[in-house]
């Protein structure tokens, strides 16, 4: 049995979202797990759910970080456990330092609340194996901060170390300007470190998990996390 | 003691709301607006702190090194 841990914040408002969907798959037992928390190690998967974090204060994702459960977030990094960030939980990832670079405002100042094309860049890692590299998936967004910057010299690692999961892509899989919901750049939309443990994302796999909700496709990433954690 | 804190974006990062800001000022009648940018002030009012301290605070907490600069002056 897989030992998800599901994290909450103050503020954090996709957290039943992410249990329900993670729940809807055999093998894994998930629960909820409250910021003052201080020990992970019942856990093999841990995920942090989007929302608003301490309402966004000063940065999104930044308050959270000194949250108690986040020292254990980081003892499970370096043991190699698997990670996801979702929306803010990216944001809370990059702001921990567990990922480069940062989540800025919107190029276009707008809250983005919509459906979008993701092309996937890698399929050697354990969030994405059960994809096809290049395929597309259809995923939601919902969010105002969701422009990845980055230093170039880490946007270059990033890229020479395959560590952009995802981009935002137009329905014939193009990478255009025009396909960017938010200004990101290199249409970046989803990274992950260079062990290959730690991922964070803007879009919502957890609210692409049901055909009533348009699109399934979110499927496909929680599908090869629970493969790749079978396997161990 | 009391300490201002300011941070601004980095000249590199675009800042949107700077530019959107520069529009409008432009509609109410300046011209010549090259250039908006918009960071954030902070007070505090705190017992004790090093300057490497304060620096400490800056970096880990109240600016993100990867956008944002930051400079502080201690008003007393």
């Amino acid at each position: 049995m897989i030992r998800c841990a599901v994290l909450q914040f103050p503020g954090s408002n996709c957290d039943q979202d992410a249990l329900i969907a993670i729940r809807s798959f055999s093998g894994v037992a998930a629960e909820l797990v409250w910021h003052q928390t201080t020990s992970l190690e019942a856990f093999d998967l841990i995920i942090l759910p989007g929302g608003f974090s301490y309402g966004d204060y000063l940065r999104s994702g930044a308050i959270a970080c000194f949250s108690p459960v986040m020292q254990a977030v980081k003892k499970a990094a370096q043991q190699g456990k698997i990670i996801l960030g979702i929306c803010n939980g990216f944001q809370i990832l990059c702001e921990a330092h567990l990922l480069p670079g940062t989540l800025i405002r919107n190029r276009n100042l707008l809250f983005r609340c919509e459906e979008t094309i993701l092309r996937l860049e890698n399929n050697v890692t354990p969030f994405t194996q059960a994809c096809e590299k290049g395929q597309l998936l259809r995923l939601p967004i919902a969010h105002g901060e969701g422009c990845y910057v980055a230093q170039p010299d880490v946007l270059q690692e990033l890229n020479n170390n395959n560590q952009i999961l995802l981009r935002y892509a137009t329905a014939e899989g193009e990478i255009t300007k025009a396909a960017s919901p938010n200004g990101s750049l290199e249409n970046i939309a989803g990274i992950c470190n260079r062990e290959k443990n730690i991922f964070g994302l803007m879009p919502h796999p957890e609210r692409a998990c049901e055909a009533l909700l348009g699109s399934t496709d979110g499927r496909f990433l929680f599908h090869s996390l629970i493969t790749s954690l079978s396997k161990k | 003691m009391k300490i201002r804190i300011t941070i601004m974006p980095q000249s590199a990062v675009l800042d949107p709301a700077g530019v959107a800001t520069a529009h409008a000022l432009e509609h109410l009648g300046f011209a010549g607006v090259h250039s908006v940018r918009i960071g954030k002030s902070i007070e505090l009012d705190i017992a004790e702190a090093t300057e490497e301290q304060l620096h400490q605070a800056c970096r880990d907490l109240l600016s993100n090194p990867v956008i944002e600069d930051y400079h502080f002056e201690i008003l007393k």
